[in-house]
């Protein structure tokens, strides 16, 4: 794939706070590119950046090999859908979509074709007349869309577009943008909070706290295989656990030894130990390794979470099952080697989750 | 390079609103009377002011007018509010719509109407003219500050508050004013300015001799301006940078108050 | 719910005595000759050439007032929407505080710094430029309506551009408009309702002072305002003075339909 933007070394700061700090990125071209982090990390501003709203203190763009460092907003060649959705409120439909292409000096026929090609892709048939005021959040999302891509942009950036919709919306959502991205065959750059969306429609996720990539990587990747204990604790519900690397592919957690697939950490090694809660294996006590007491149980619709608190040192499990256990009940739990991953205790305080439950 | 443009503009804009009032704060200091020439700082223009028995009387008058008028409009307005709040929509409109007149009319037709009526119906002109033109040109303001506190929370307050055992006036008093004060604060604030500054209403109906400031400079102005005047304008213009610093900074605490 | 209207009472009293019986005062006056004779006389008194001019004078210098103030408050109220948040506030202050000052003191001062021997001359002559003669001319009473009313107009404009979204105006650069474009396309349509009401608080009081005529014209210069003023307080005839109230009146509330019809939101506040 060709490489289509390049952000390098970019640095970036709001008064006294570095927001980014040598941030640099390469984006190919049709790539669904996803940058997921919690607000404040610096996730928005580089998108800002790329759109040309705000200016980096250092560092320099490239788009197509050019530097587009100084290029102010309206000559990129790229477009935005805003967070919440910034449509004219003073132009109907056709006019919002319009806009851009009348800007550009393009004839009427071809407005009203693309301005029809554009309502058609986004599935708003006929509302060219419509008001903004009289739609819902799911249309005016879907208009912003639609005045974004009839300007034929190489790339698409969208500002969290699905934050104020209802759950059940944002999920037909997401569908539609995967779909769109096929129809269209451009670049998107989606920043978001929600790492089901991140997870859902991304060829590639960016993780991003405190102004550095965390972790970059296929979705599978990300939620798989975190390479440190702020993307596991990020991403999806997990066990954080302090364990010690007895060997390769031997770990020690709990005071007990798992056999794991993992090299290359060296013999005797303070490591983190990451287990989804899906992961761990819940039996009859002495049928696995942890022995633990169920300490509340919820049913959250195809099966139970439960915490486990360990016998041996209080550290509470997180679980997910299909089987029911009463709570009090003492069980024993297990994992399998394929489903534990070792990470490198964090260096710095960036890579530190928020709260660990060591 | 925009910035700085950006920058001038504000500049220019801002010297524009400003230059004549820092004049006659300087002049207002000038030892000699000319308005042309600073030969010298001198106070004797405040000494003059204080000493001026017509000046002293003006700036009396028009504090007078413009406490009572508005405390009597903030009354009568607050009152107004809550009970339009209780009228049909149709009824409502009518009466609001009335009350927009004399915010929308010029002052002079406001000035010339009252001054007819008070004639016609045989009132000689006096402080008391002054007074109740005053009033009816601050209620206005009074009930535009008011009524958009007026709302259902308010109504759900003093119903609950009947409901409650409250007698009316106690749930009036004790329930829907509390919630109503940042308004009616706000609106006698706007009533008690818009006293003070008229002249164009005072003009019309005031009887012969009695004079506000507005209309004192007026007439001074025509037989020949004195520094003293300048001397009341700086002490005008400091009262009321004080009193703005100090409303936008009580408002500011209040609003703290309320979050926390 | 009767009860609570009753508080409305004294105001009910107040609507009546304060502003419709003085209206029908006007009404009566005007209509009206020194007999209590109905007459259009008072009215008609409009076309006669001296009223005629003055009026169209009024309207001519409320009409250049009203587009100076709006050429310089709109660029600044731009700008203010966009400085950062606690330089935003300061400059509100800025502006705002001189409308606070006494509206007779504001005026006087640009007597002082316009006089033949004023403080503006003081300068020019200090370094050498010969003096210029501006009071008492058509300048100097625009010059005073500007100066006076300009507040008014950067308040309401910037009350409405302040509440534009950021967003939008980014997004308008988004699709390749240029800062022009966003202007006419973007800001001037989203603020029409702050336009109007700044329109109107500058152009009424500007058609219809005195004060400012008299004050920088020297009395010289007669504007629709001072042959009312001067029939009530000089010639004692109201009822000429009514008559032409009445077609002010008239234009006031001509030029404030013709304002609505722009505001299509139409319920915006004037305040």
């Amino acid at each position: 794939m060709k490489e289509l933007i390049k952000l390098e070394h970019i640095t970036k700061n709001f008064g006294n706070l570095r927001v980014l700090d040598d941030f640099s990125l390469t984006v190919h071209e049709n790539e669904f590119i996803t940058l997921l982090g919690p607000s404040g990390c610096g996730k928005t501003t580089i998108l800002r950046i790329l759109g040309g709203f705000e200016t980096a203190d250092e560092g320099k763009i490239f788009f197509e090999e050019k530097d587009i460092t100084d290029l102010p907003a309206n000559k990129r060649n790229l477009n935005t859908v805003f967070q919440k959705y910034a449509l004219f409120p003073h132009m109907n439909v056709k006019a919002n979509i319009a806009f851009g292409l009348k800007i550009n000096g393009k004839s009427q026929k071809y407005i009203d074709d693309k301005v029809d090609y554009a309502l058609n892709l986004v599935n708003l048939k006929g509302f060219e007349n419509r008001s903004i005021d009289k739609l819902s959040g799911g249309q005016q999302q879907r208009i912003a869309m639609a005045r974004a891509i009839v300007n034929e942009p190489k790339v698409l950036l969208l500002d969290e577009p699905l934050g104020a919709l209802d759950l059940k919306l944002r999920q037909e959502m997401q569908y539609e943008l995967i779909r769109l991205k096929k129809e269209l065959g451009i670049t998107f750059i989606y920043v978001t909070h929600d790492q089901e969306e991140a997870l859902t429609m991304s060829d590639k996720v960016i993780v991003i706290n405190d102004g550095y990539i965390q972790q970059m990587g296929t979705p599978e990747e990300i939620y798989n295989e975190p390479e440190n204990a702020f993307v596991a604790d990020f991403i999806g519900d997990s066990n954080i656990i302090g364990g010690t690397m007895i060997k390769d592919r031997l770990v020690k957690i709990n005071g007990h030894e798992f056999p794991c697939i993992d090299e290359g950490f060296g013999n005797n090694k303070l490591v983190d130990v990451v287990i989804r809660p899906e992961d761990v294996i819940v039996r009859e006590r002495g049928a696995g390794k942890i022995n633990g007491t169920v300490l509340t149980r919820v049913f959250i619709g195809v099966h139970y979470e439960m915490l486990i608190k360990s016998e041996e040192n209080e550290y509470e499990w997180l679980v997910q099952c299909y089987e029911k256990y009463d709570i009090g009940e003492k069980v024993s739990l297990d994992v399998i080697p394929s489903n534990i991953q070792i990470m490198n205790k964090p260096t710095s305080s960036d890579e530190e989750a928020i709260d660990l439950d060591i | 390079m925009k910035k700085s443009l950006k920058f001038i503009y504000i500049g220019i804009v801002a010297l524009f609103l400003y230059l004549p009032i820092i004049a006659l704060v300087v002049l207002s200091f000038n030892e000699s009377k000319s308005m042309a020439v600073f030969s010298g700082f001198s106070l004797k223009w405040y000494e003059e002011m204080f000493s001026n028995r017509m000046i002293m009387q003006a700036v009396i008058n028009t504090f007078t007018i413009a406490i009572t008028a508005s405390i009597t409009a903030t009354i009568i307005g607050t009152l107004a509010a809550v009970g339009i709040d209780g009228m049909k929509s149709k009824q409502q409109n009518l009466v609001l719509g009335f009350n927009n007149i004399p915010l929308l009319n010029a002052d002079i037709v406001t000035g010339i109407a009252l001054l007819l009526t008070f004639l016609m119906f045989g009132i000689s002109l006096n402080w008391g003219t002054v007074y109740l033109a005053h009033v009816t040109f601050c209620i206005p303001y009074v009930i535009l500050s008011v009524r958009p506190r007026v709302n259902k929370s308010t109504n759900t307050l003093y119903e609950a508050a009947l409901d409650l055992g409250a007698s009316r006036t106690y749930a009036f008093v004790k329930v829907v004013l509390p919630e109503l004060r940042p308004g009616i604060l706000a609106g006698f604030l706007l009533a008690f300015t818009m006293s003070v500054d008229d002249f164009v209403i005072t003009h019309f109906t005031r009887g012969a001799g009695i004079n506000t400031i507005s209309t004192l400079i007026y007439s001074q102005v025509k037989v020949g301006i004195r520094p003293s005047l300048f001397a009341l304008s700086t002490i005008i213009f400091v009262m009321v940078l004080i009193i703005l610093l100090l409303v936008n900074f009580l408002s500011k605490r209040g609003k703290e108050k309320v979050i926390y | 719910m009767t009860s609570k209207k009753a508080l409305a009472t004294p105001f009910m009293i107040w609507i009546v005595a304060g502003t419709i019986i003085p209206i029908g005062a006007i009404a009566y006056y005007g209509l009206t000759d020194r007999n209590d004779r109905f007459t259009l006389e008072n009215v008609l008194a409009i076309g006669n050439s001296v009223h005629l001019q003055a009026l169209w004078l009024s309207v001519l210098l409320a009409l250049i007032s009203t587009v100076i103030c709006f050429l310089i408050a709109y660029p600044l109220a731009i700008i203010m929407k966009n400085s950062n948040f606690g330089k935003r506030g300061f400059m509100i202050f800025l502006f705002i505080l001189p409308m606070w000052m006494n509206f007779l003191l504001r005026t006087m001062a640009w007597q002082v710094l316009l006089e033949k021997n004023g403080v503006i001359n003081g300068m020019l002559e200090a370094i050498g430029l010969p003096g210029q003669e501006i009071i008492n001319t058509l300048s100097a009473i625009v010059l005073g309506m500007v100066y006076d009313f300009l507040p008014f107009m950067i308040l309401p404009i910037y009350n409405v551009i302040s509440k534009i979204d950021d967003s939008i105006i980014e997004a308008a650069y988004d699709l390749g408009a240029s800062t022009s474009e966003v202007i006419t396309q973007i800001y001037l349509p989203l603020s029409v309702p702050g336009i109007v009401s700044g329109v109107n608080m500058v152009f009424i009081p500007s058609l219809t002072t005195f004060v400012i005529s008299n004050m920088l014209g020297g009395g010289k210069i007669n504007l629709i305002g001072n042959i009312i003023e001067q029939e009530f307080t000089v010639s004692s005839n109201w009822n000429l003075g009514s008559g032409l109230s009445l077609v002010m009146m008239l234009f006031i509330v001509v030029s404030m339909i013709f304002l609505e019809r722009f505001d299509k939101t139409g319920e915006d506040s004037f305040i």
